[in-house]
C-alpha cells in the first residue's frame, strides 16, 4: 500500500498500465516533458521513454482520430484531452468512429482505446475549463463513460478501462485531484466498469452521485449521522452502462431517492437515473424522487461558480425534506 | 518538380515521350498489371452501373456512384502491398476490386446492411466505409504510424475528395502525419465537384498539391484518369515512405462523371459540354486504346470482359438480395465485445413488443 491522491493514483494507474503491456502508447498535448497540466502524466516519459509517452501537435480531433488508427493496428491508445471543455474538437471522432467501429464492421474491428479528461469545475479555473458533459457522452451509444472520486477507485477503474476490449471515456474530476491522501495498493489492480460502490448504507434515503460531487455527499451524510439519519450513499463511478441493480435494490430498501450531480440537470444522468428507479421501483416510494443538480445554465466565470454546485448544506437539507415528505 | 499533371498515357492511347515518362521509367506497369488493371476498372464500372439502374428498380436504396474515377482507385491500390492498409471514404469502389473485395459485401452494405463492412481484417486490411468527410484521414496517419511502432513496413493510404480538403481533419491529418513522418500517402480524388460546389470555390490555392509542402509532405499531382501515371505515382510515394522519407500526398485529378449520389440531379449546377468532355477522356477508354495497340487484347477479349463483369455484378446482386435478411439483435450484438446488463433489458423489452405486436 501507499498513499495517493486522485491524480498521483491516476498517475500510478498509468504507470501499470505501461509497464504490463508494450500496446500501451500515451499521447496528448504537454504531456510528456512537462507531466501534464496537471501533472497527471508526471515522469511518465522520463520512465518509459518518448516512443510510448509523447506530445503531439495541439489538435483534439487529430488526437483521437489518430488514436483510432493505433487501435485498430493492434495498440492501446490512452490519449488525453487538456480539459474536458476542449474535447469539443474531437466529437465528430468520438461520436461518428469510435463509438461506432465495433458494431459498423460486426466486430471484425474494435477499439481498445482510453480518452482521459479532467473535468468539472470548482477549482476557479478559465471559461471553457469547468465544464461537467457527462450527459452527453453517456448519450452516445457504443461509448463506456468511467468517472472515479477517490483515489482508490481511480487507479483500478483505470486498469479496467485500458485493458476494456472497449473505448471508454474516462473523466477525472479536477477539484478532486488533490484531495485527501488514501492508502491505495501499489501494485496491479482493477475495479470493474459498470459496478456501482455503496460507499455508506443506510435505510433514510438513497443518494447517488458520482465524481466531484462526492466529497459533498459524503460530508452530508457524516452530518446527518450525527442527527441519527443514516442516509445510503452510492458512488456510480461508471455513468454508462450505469449499475441498475444496486440503484434498484437501493431504492427499494430506502424508499427515497435523491440523485446529486455537477452538470445540467435537463436530460441529465440524474433524469435517467430517477426515470429508471421511478419504472423498476414506483410501488417502493414513499416520495417523489429528487434532483440536486446544475441548473440548466452555463456553468459561471470563477466569481460566480459557486452558485453552481450543491453543497453539503443543500444536500442534508434536501434530505431532510425527502424524510418528511 | 513536373509542371501539370503527371501523364504516362495520353487520351489517345499513346505514351507522351519526355523527361517525366522517363523519370518513372521504374514505375511502370508490365503487361500482366496492364490487363488486371483493366479488369478491375471494368469491374468497378459495371457494378456501379448496375447500382444505378437498381436504385431506378427501387432495389437499392441511396447509392454514391465512382463512375470515372477508377483509375485513380485501381492504380493507386494496385501499387501497394495487400497487407498495406487502405483507408476508404465511399467511392472507391475500384480499389475496392483490385484489394479484391467481393463485391457481395459492396452490395450488401448498400443495401443497408453493417455486415458489409465485415472484411476480414487480416486479409484486406481495409476501413469500413466513411461517410463523414475527411474524418477518415486521422485514421489512416495513426495506422501508420502504430505500424512503425510495431516494427513493420506496411504504410497506410487514405482516400479524401477535392471537397474534404476545406475539413478540418485534413489539415489535422496533414500536420500529424507531417510531423510524425508517418508512412502514409493521403490521396484526393480530385473528383471537381463536392455534391453541387466545384473545385475552384472549395479552395483558392492553384492545385490541391501543392497544400503538401506547408506541412512537410510531398505533393504530387497526376493525370488520375491515367492508370499508369496514378499507378506510377502511388508507387514512387510507397517506396519513399516505406524507406523512412517524407509522407505524400497525391492528387488525381479526375472527375464525377455521376451525380453525387442517386438523391441528387447534377444538370442542375453544372453544364452537359463540361461532363461530355470529360466523357472524351474515360479512363476504361484510354486503358483500351493502350491494350490494343500493345497487342495485349483484341477488341473482344476487351468486350468480352465487359460483359463478364455485367454479369458478375448481376449475379453478385441476385445472391445477397436474395440471402440478406434484417434482424432485430442486429443492432445489440457488436456494440460493445460484451452486452451490458442495460442493453440486454432493453433488447429484451424490444422482443417483448415484437412478440406482442408482430412488429
Amino acid at each position: 500500500m501507499s498513499a495517493a491522491n486522485l491524480v498521483t493514483s491516476v498517475n500510478a494507474g498509468l504507470a501499470v498500465a505501461l509497464e504490463s503491456d508494450e500496446r500501451v502508447v500515451m499521447y496528448g498535448q504537454d504531456i510528456g516533458r512537462n507531466g501534464g497540466v496537471f501533472q497527471a502524466t508526471a515522469g511518465l516519459q522520463e520512465r518509459f521513454g518518448e516512443r510510448r509517452v509523447f506530445d503531439v501537435p495541439l489538435a483534439e480531433s487529430g488526437i483521437v482520430g489518430t488514436a483510432i488508427g493505433m487501435a485498430v493496428a493492434g495498440l492501446r491508445p490512452v490519449v488525453e484531452m487538456q480539459f474536458s471543455g476542449f474535447v469539443y474538437p474531437a466529437f465528430n471522432q468520438i461520436v461518428s468512429h469510435v463509438a461506432r467501429l465495433r458494431n459498423r464492421t460486426r466486430g471484425s474491428m474494435s477499439l481498445p482505446m482510453v480518452i482521459r479528461m479532467p473535468y468539472g469545475g470548482a477549482v476557479r479555473a478559465l471559461e471553457h475549463h469547468s465544464e461537467s458533459m457527462e450527459a452527453i457522452f453517456a448519450h452516445v451509444p457504443g461509448l463506456k463513460v468511467v468517472i472515479p472520486s477517490t483515489p482508490h477507485d481511480a487507479k483500478g477503474l483505470l486498469l479496467a478501462a485500458v485493458r476494456d476490449p472497449d473505448p471508454v471515456i474516462f473523466m477525472e474530476p479536477k477539484r478532486l485531484y488533490h484531495s485527501p491522501q488514501q492508502e491505495i495498493p501499489e501494485g496491479d489492480y482493477e475495479l470493474p466498469l459498470g459496478q456501482a460502490r455503496v460507499v455508506q448504507e443506510g435505510d433514510a434515503v438513497t443518494v447517488i452521485g458520482y465524481g466531484g460531487q462526492m466529497r459533498d455527499i459524503r460530508a452530508a451524510a457524516a452530518h446527518l449521522k450525527r442527527q441519527d439519519i443514516a442516509i445510503e450513499v452510492i458512488d456510480l463511478r461508471t455513468i454508462y452502462p450505469f449499475d441498475q441493480e444496486t440503484v434498484v435494490e437501493s431504492v427499494r430498501k430506502t424508499g427515497r431517492l435523491l440523485v446529486v450531480h455537477e452538470g445540467p440537470r435537463s436530460f441529465g444522468v440524474g433524469a435517467e437515473i430517477v426515470s429508471f428507479a421511478t419504472e423498476e421501483a414506483f410501488m417502493y416510494l414513499d416520495a417523489p424522487p429528487r434532483r440536486l443538480t446544475g441548473t440548466d445554465t452555463i456553468i459561471p466565470l470563477p466569481a460566480s461558480e459557486h452558485f453552481y454546485f450543491m453543497q453539503p448544506e443543500h444536500i442534508v437539507d434536501a434530505v431532510l425534506e425527502l424524510i418528511e415528505t | 518538380m513536373i509542371a501539370g499533371p503527371l501523364q504516362l498515357l495520353a487520351p489517345d492511347g499513346t505514351v507522351p515521350a519526355g523527361e517525366a515518362v522517363d523519370a518513372y521509367a521504374d514505375y511502370r506497369m508490365d503487361a500482366a498489371q496492364l490487363l488486371a488493371a483493366y479488369r478491375f476498372m471494368v469491374s468497378a464500372r459495371a457494378a456501379d452501373e448496375w447500382a444505378f439502374s437498381l436504385h431506378r428498380q427501387g432495389r437499392l436504396h441511396t447509392y454514391a456512384p465512382s463512375t470515372g474515377q477508377e483509375a485513380n482507385s485501381v492504380g493507386s491500390i494496385m501499387a501497394l502491398r495487400q497487407d498495406d492498409w487502405f483507408v476508404q471514404s465511399y467511392r472507391e469502389l475500384g480499389g475496392l476490386m483490385a484489394r479484391g473485395v467481393p463485391l457481395s459485401n459492396y452490395f450488401l452494405y448498400w443495401l443497408g446492411y453493417e455486415a458489409g463492412n465485415d472484411n476480414e481484417v487480416d486479409e484486406f486490411h481495409l476501413m469500413p466505409v466513411a461517410i463523414p468527410i475527411a474524418s477518415q484521414l486521422p485514421h489512416a496517419v495513426g495506422l501508420a504510424q502504430a505500424e512503425r511502432y510495431l516494427g513493420t513496413d506496411r504504410l497506410a493510404i487514405g482516400f479524401i475528395g477535392d471537397g474534404g480538403t476545406s475539413e478540418g481533419d485534413f489539415h489535422e491529418a496533414m500536420n500529424f502525419a507531417g510531423v510524425w513522418k508517418a508512412p502514409v500517402i493521403i490521396f484526393v480524388q480530385n473528383n471537381q465537384y463536392a455534391i453541387s460546389l466545384p473545385r475552384s470555390r472549395q479552395t483558392a490555392s492553384n492545385t490541391i498539391a501543392e497544400k503538401a509542402g506547408a506541412y512537410g509532405m510531398r505533393g504530387v499531382q497526376v493525370d488520375g484518369n491515367d492508370v499508369t501515371a496514378v499507378f506510377a505515382a502511388t508507387a514512387e510515394a510507397a517506396e519513399i515512405v516505406r524507406s523512412g522519407g517524407l509522407p505524400t500526398l497525391i492528387e488525381g485529378v479526375t472527375y464525377r462523371v455521376a451525380a453525387h449520389t442517386t438523391s441528387d440531379d447534377p444538370n442542375r449546377y453544372r453544364e452537359i459540354d463540361e461532363v461530355a468532355a470529360w466523357k472524351n477522356r474515360d479512363p476504361i477508354v484510354r486503358l483500351q486504346k493502350l491494350l490494343r495497340s500493345r497487342g495485349l487484347a483484341s477488341e473482344e477479349e476487351l468486350q468480352a470482359s465487359i460483359e463478364e463483369a455485367r454479369q458478375h455484378a448481376r449475379d453478385e446482386f441476385d445472391r445477397v438480395e436474395a440471402s440478406a435478411a434484417p434482424a432485430l439483435e442486429e443492432g445489440f450484438q457488436h456494440l460493445y465485445a460484451e452486452l451490458p446488463p442495460l442493453l440486454q433489458a432493453q433488447l429484451s423489452e424490444r422482443r417483448r413488443l415484437q412478440e406482442r405486436t408482430g412488429k
